[in-house]
Formats: structure tokens, C-alpha cells, sequence
């Protein structure tokens, strides 16, 4: 915890005595959302974040790399090779550009952004495996210091926790919680913003407000503006940026982890869309106007980058045909190693619910394993799928 | 009116609220998308963007709200998008609404229904094929009501509606949509607290409720002995007389749920029948249930829920052959 002046219990002295009672109002709230590149391409040099070249490019492959995977996935889904799956179509600068800014230490709480992900380092193959209900899935984010949470907003605490511990070790890693508008509609979200507000530790919550809670569009999910200014309720700074813009929220990160390392947590509103269904057994346009959609189909994130590196003459050394086959051909590779993931044995259901198999438990097991052997019959009402 | 489960939902929740205006639906995506399920599908644009409200993302709001319009005299009818999201609601069930009579001595009562999917096998991810009837039957002052068939879903959730005190009304989603019955149109209402035999016979009572009365109704059918099948259908309070009486005659039970073992209701059907019937068994009762574990992700969560065989194993041990 750093030292912040604690508030000073003595009864306020007004400034002024008398006159009209006045409302603490959100209108009266400058929130401004920074952007570096206008969705015309124009951009101010001196503001643009200090990378190198390959940096640069590097951006540029993820988004990429992120637009393709999703299509290979919707893809293999409406084949009947996955469960179902919620797509980032039109969220690739949000999730890159924040993203990019994690380092291998730092933990990762998840909401929809599967790249940042890959970005740690997992391999494909377990995003798919995840999406196919398999297990290992979540060992192999583990590994990375990572999960997803599929309880809306439940990971909250758990961040502020884990940021709270690396407050107390004094670590130089932060812990980094990805979370959607909807979530911000929960009590646990606030609860654990809050904590992290008063015991004031190294967290970095990054809500990409997509616009939609499957069906419910954000400006019905609150009587608030912005979610931007939610955080200052808990005595937290917020962030608010164009999700759309992939420097400006690497800067936006960039700029926010610099206080989150001092021991401040930052909260950050990236205003993005999601283009797609909200999970492939979802349809919009229940809910949505296609001129909507196409509004933001326009407002493209990976367009307005792209006429970024070509103004900076970057676009040159960019294939980005070969970017898609070689991310494809990464896909290819990873779908072949889920196939080849094993079917497992019955004992795996019944692994790591504790440490130790307690004695009921093992005996639920092993009757249960003794009875699959004496009645084959069985597997005509057990269908395990680990493809999907 | 031939209708499959979720249907029937939808014809109850039309039924009455076009029968009461106090009647009021509410969830997450239940308004304009009909929900998740489609099982409130139409109600928006019959019944109009007042009664028919979609809520921001907050099973605690939800709950703790329906039980605020409760005691202001609205009967609401608020979803649950799936049972694993209830938890954090938990408290609102037990704090508020669960003993807002008792609190209050009678003067204020939360006559409303939370509905919600449970039960494994719709190939979602994790938190969403929990079976925790067990942990809401041991709540106080609430009913918990799971229905099989599409009739009695329609006529229990009309009981739950217009029943004086809180419902949670859990429907078994796995079977939504497996099989049409003949549903009575209009006002049709099953009583809450009263247990169906499904199925007479004199050698051995099966006990079981939701998705899993397929199943045993296929093992019942597979087994060489007379089988008298009860569904439960009311879990809390439970109808423990229809099942003793049935006991007494058949000497030989077996209950069967979806949900984890410890603590499973199983175990309350168990102890009513030891309570009543002990001197009529004529074996230990059996349990065919789901296990104490975590219900695994997808790929492998056929494995963790009863199946007929596995049924049909439990009623030859209760039958000792
Ligand atoms: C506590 C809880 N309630 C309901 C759900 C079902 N659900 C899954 S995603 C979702 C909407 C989430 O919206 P948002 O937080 O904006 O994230 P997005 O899907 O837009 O990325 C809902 C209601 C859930 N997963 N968890
Ligand atoms: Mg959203």
C-alpha cells in the first residue's frame, strides 16, 4: 500500500455558507476518450507511442492473427467440431493494443479476448480445447498465470486479491483483469473494485465496453454515461479510450501500468463493438439493426491501422497475405493437435476436485469405474467429445 | 396444445399474465431476444415493455427486486439465464425472500417465481449444467419445484405463480425440447406439494424428478420387475406421503437425481422413508445419483449424470438380484 493522505475526520467547513442545494451531477463530468488516430487516418506524429518498426508490425500481425482465428473457429464450430463460441470480430485493437503491454509475470483475468491469450504464449490448440469443454485447457492457461471467467464479473476479487499479494511482496508484476460493460452491471464487479480501491493495489482493469450484454445494449444497462467514470466512485483514476485504435490504447496501457506499478489501480473504459453474434447459438439481429453493424463495420480497427503503417511507410514491408496463410496454416496445426488429443479416463472427472481423493469419493469412483466394465452398455448414453 | 417443455413455459407465463395484470417477466435477454432458450419469446410484444422488462446483468438484482415487487403486490416471474448464475443471488434468497413473512409476521410476503435452466448435457462451458436442487431445498420458507413433462410444467408453473410464497421453479433444459405431450389450453393448474405416480407397480418404487424421469422411465422398462415410477415434481416442501405409501407396498426403493450425492435431496427421501417405512424394507434403499464432483466441461459430461443403465443397475441391487 502506498501512502495516500487519509480523508480528515473533522467535520467539513462549507466554503460558503447558504445558497441553492446543488447536485453532484455526471453532467457535469468532462470524460474525455483518448485517440491518436481518427478513424480518417489522421494522427499528430509527436503523440504516437515511441516503438520500433517491428513493434509496430508486430500490432498489425495480431489483429490480424485474431481476425483469423476467430473465422477458423466460427468455422469449425458450424461443422460440429466445437461447443459454441463468442467471436472478437471488431474488438482486435482493444484486445492487441492492451494486451501487447503484458509482461510474462504479470496475471490475466480474462473476458472476451482469447489473443491475449496466444500473446502469453499459449498455444492455440488449448483455446480450442477449451471451446471443446476439455479440461487441460484451463491447466494450460494456468500455467501462463491466466484464466477466463465465465461467471460474469466473479474474477474481480480474485484480481484484486492476487494484486493485493503482489502489493505485500512489493512484486514489479501487476495483475491485469479484462472485463465486458455487462459486467460492470454486477455487485461482485464493484465489490472487488472497491477492495482494490481502498487497500490501493497494483491492478489494471480493462473493461472493453463492446456496446452489448448478449442482447442488452449498453445504454440501457445503466443511467451512467460512461463506465469510465463508475471507477471514481472507488477513488480510482479511469482511462477512457477508442477501442478502435490500437496505439491509442497501447498508449492508454502503457500510460495506466506506469501507475499501477506505483501501487495505484487504474481502470480503463475501451469503447469498442463487437461485430458478431455474442456466441455462435446467439442472433443479433433480434436485438440489433444491420445499419448499426455496418456503421461500425467501417469504423474497422485493423482499416485504420493499416493506414497508419502506410502513411508511415511501414505498410511496404507488410505481406499480409502471407500474415493470413501463415496464421491459418498455425490454426491447421493447432486443430490436427486437438484432434489428436486423447480421449481421457472416466478417473478424470473425479481428478482435482481436492488434493487428496477423499474416501467417498473414491469409492463413487471406483463403483462407478467397476460398473462401466460390467455394463458396456453404458456407452450408448456416453458420447465423450474430444472433437467437439 | 402439443408442446414441448420450454413451449409450455412460454404458454403458462402468456396464460397468466394475460389472466393478471400483476404478472410481471424480467431477466437478462428475456424481453427483446425472447431469451436465451426462447422460452419468453412474444411476451414483450404481447404484453408490452413494461411487464416485459429486460434487466441489466445482476442475478442479485434480479432476485432481490422480484422480491421488492412482491411485497408492493406484483407477482413477478424473473429468469435466472442459468441455474450455475444463481449463486451470487444466493443470498437474496436466503436473506430477503425466503423469510420476508416470517420477518415481517405475515404482513409482507414474496409470492413470486425465480425460473431457471438446470441440469447438465447442452454442451455449454463451465457453470452451466449444475444440478444444486439440494442446497435451495435446505432454504426455509422457499419451494423448489422441478417439472418432467410439458404439462406439468405448464400447470406447475401456473401453481407457482399464484402460490403465496416464493417459487424457485427449476426446469430440466436437457430435455426442453425432447419430446411434445398434449398441454391443456388456458387456465391449467397442477397443484405444488403433490408427487405423480408416473408408473404403478408392486416390486420396487423408483423416486426421481426433471430431466432424469427419462431415464428411469427407460430403465423401469429394461428391468424384469414391476416398477412403480413417482416423480417428486415438488422437491420442497416434498410429498413424502405419496412416496412412503408407495414403499409400503413395493418393500424396495431407489431414488435417483442428477445432482452431486452428499447433500443431494436423495438422501432427505432416504431418511422420510427410514422415518416412516423402515419396518416394510426389504432391502437398504438405493441412490443412483451424480457424483461429488465438479460436473466435468463438456466433452466429458455424459459420463456424470445417471443413465439408464446405471439406473437399471440401482434397481437390481434394491431388488437384490
Ligand atoms: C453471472 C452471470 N450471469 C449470466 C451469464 C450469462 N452471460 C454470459 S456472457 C453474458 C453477457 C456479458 O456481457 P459483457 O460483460 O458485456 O461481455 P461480452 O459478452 O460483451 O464480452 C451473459 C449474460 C454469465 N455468464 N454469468
Ligand atoms: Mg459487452
Amino acid at each position: 500500500m502506498t501512502d495516500r493522505q487519509r480523508t480528515d475526520l473533522t467535520p467539513p467547513e462549507p466554503e460558503s455558507y447558504g445558497g441553492p442545494v446543488e447536485y453532484l451531477s455526471q453532467d457535469d463530468l468532462r470524460v474525455p476518450t483518448h485517440q491518436l488516430v481518427t478513424p480518417d487516418g489522421e494522427y499528430d506524429e509527436s503523440s504516437i507511442p515511441d516503438l520500433d518498426d517491428e513493434a509496430f508490425r508486430d500490432l498489425y500481425r495480431w489483429m490480424v492473427s485474431d481476425r483469423v482465428f476467430n473465422r477458423r473457429m466460427v468455422k469449425i464450430q458450424r461443422r460440429g467440431e466445437l461447443g459454441t463460441f463468442g467471436t472478437t470480430r471488431g474488438q482486435e485493437a482493444s484486445i492487441v493494443g492492451s494486451a501487447y503491454t503484458i509482461a510474462p509475470d504479470d496475471w490475466m483475468y480474462l473476458g472476451r479476448a482469447w489473443t491475449a491469450m496466444f500473446m502469453r504464449g499459449v498455444p492455440m490448440r488449448d483455446m480450442i480445447l477449451f471451446w471443446r469443454g476439455i479440461e487441460e485447457s484451463q491447466q494450460s492457461f494456468a500455467e501462463h498465470n491466466s484464466q477466463v471467467a465465465i461467471a460474469v464479473g466473479a474474477h474481480l476479487p480474485l484480481a484484486a486479491g492476487t494484486a493485493w499479494g503482489m502489493d505485500i511482496r512489493d512484486a514489479d508484476e501487476i495483475t491485469m483483469a479484462y472485463l465486458g460493460d455487462g459486467a460492470t452491471s454486477t455487485g461482485v464487479v464493484h465489490e472487488g473494485l472497491n477492495l482494490a480501491g481502498a487497500l490501493e493495489v497494483p491492478a489494471l482493469f480493462f473493461c472493453q465496453n463492446n456496446q452489448y450484454a448478449i442482447s442488452m445494449p449498453f445504454s440501457e444497462q445503466t443511467g451512467a454515461n460512461t463506465i469510465a467514470q463508475k471507477a471514481l466512485g472507488y477513488g480510482i483514476d479511469a482511462i477512457r479510450v477508442d477501442g478502435q485504435d490500437v496505439l491509442a490504447v497501447y498508449d492508454a496501457v502503457m500510460e495506466a501500468r506506469e501507475r499501477v506499478k506505483r501501487g495505484e489501480p487504474v481502470f480503463i473504459e475501451s469503447v469498442t463493438y463487437r461485430l458478431d453474434a455474442h456466441t455462435t447459438s446467439d442472433d443479433p439481429h433480434r436485438y440489433r439493426t444491420e445499419e448499426e453493424e455496418q456503421a461500425w463495420e467501417e469504423n474497422d480497427p485493423i482499416e485504420r491501422y493499416r493506414s497508419f503503417l502506410e502513411s508511415e511507410g511501414l505498410w511496404d514491408d507488410i505481406d499480409h497475405d502471407a500474415i493470413v496463410e501463415e496464421i491459418n496454416d498455425e490454426f491447421d496445426a493447432a486443430l490436427a493437435a486437438a484432434n489428436d488429443f486423447a480421449e481421457r479416463d472416466v478417473s478424470e472427472m473425479f481428478a482435482h476436485v481436492y488434493e487428496e481423493l477423499p474416501p467417498e469419493l473414491r469409492r463413487q469412483l471406483t463403483e462407478f469405474e467397476q460398473f462401466l466394465e460390467e455394463h458396456p452398455e453404458a456407452y450408448d448414453y456416453i458420447d465423450q467429445r474430444p472433437k467437439g | 396444445m402439443n408442446a414441448t417443455i420450454v413451449e409450455a413455459v412460454n404458454d403458462a407465463l402468456h396464460t397468466e399474465m394475460a389472466a393478471d395484470e400483476r404478472v410481471l417477466v424480467f431477466g437478462e435477454d428475456v424481453a427483446r431476444s425472447g431469451g436465451v432458450f426462447r422460452a419468453t419469446e412474444g411476451l414483450m410484444e404481447e404484453f408490452g415493455n413494461d411487464r416485459v422488462v429486460d434487466t441489466p446483468l445482476s442475478e442479485i438484482a434480479i432476485i432481490g427486486s422480484a422480491t421488492g415487487l412482491a411485497m408492493y403486490g406484483y407477482r413477478p416471474v424473473a429468469e435466472i439465464q442459468f441455474s450455475g448464475f444463481l449463486p451470487p443471488a444466493f443470498d437474496q434468497l436466503v436473506s430477503n425472500a425466503s423469510r420476508m413473512r416470517w420477518r415481517t409476521r405475515g404482513e409482507f410476503t414474496a409470492s413470486m417465481v425465480a425460473r431457471m435452466p438446470y441440469g447438465a448435457g447442452v454442451r455449454a462451458l463451465e457453470h452451466h449444467s449444475e444440478s444444486m436442487e439440494g442446497s435451495y431445498a435446505h432454504i426455509p420458507g422457499l419451494k423448489v419445484v422441478i417439472p418432467s413433462t410439458p404439462s406439468d410444467t405448464k400447470g406447475l408453473l401456473t401453481a407457482a405463480i399464484r402460490d403465496p410464497d416464493p417459487v424457485l421453479f427449476m426446469e430440466p433444459k436437457r430435455i426442453y425440447r425432447s419430446f411434445r405431450e398434449e398441454v391443456p389450453e388456458g387456465d391449467y393448474e397442477v397443484p405444488l406439494g403433490e408427487a405423480a405416480v408416473r408408473e404403478e407397480g408392486e416390486d420396487v418404487t423408483v423416486v426421481s424428478w426433471g430431466s432424469m424421469m427419462p431415464m428411469a422411465e427407460e430403465a423401469a422398462a429394461n428391468v424384469e420387475a414391476d416398477v412403480e415410477l413417482v416423480d417428486l415434481r415438488t422437491i420442497s416442501p416434498m410429498d413424502s406421503e405419496t412416496v412412503v405409501e408407495s414403499v409400503k407396498k413395493t418393500g424396495r426403493a431407489v431414488v435417483v437425481h442428477e445432482g452431486p450425492r452428499t447433500g443431494g435431496v436423495g438422501s432427505d427421501v432416504v431418511a422420510r422413508i427410514n422415518d416412516e417405512a423402515l419396518m416394510y424394507l426389504e432391502a437398504p434403499v438405493e441412490r443412483v445419483t451424480g457424483f461429488d464432483t465438479q460436473v466435468p466441461m463438456l466433452s466429458m459430461e455424459d459420463f456424470y449424470f445417471p443413465n439408464p443403465p446405471r439406473i437399471a443397475a440401482g434397481i437390481e441391487r434394491a431388488l437384490d438380484v
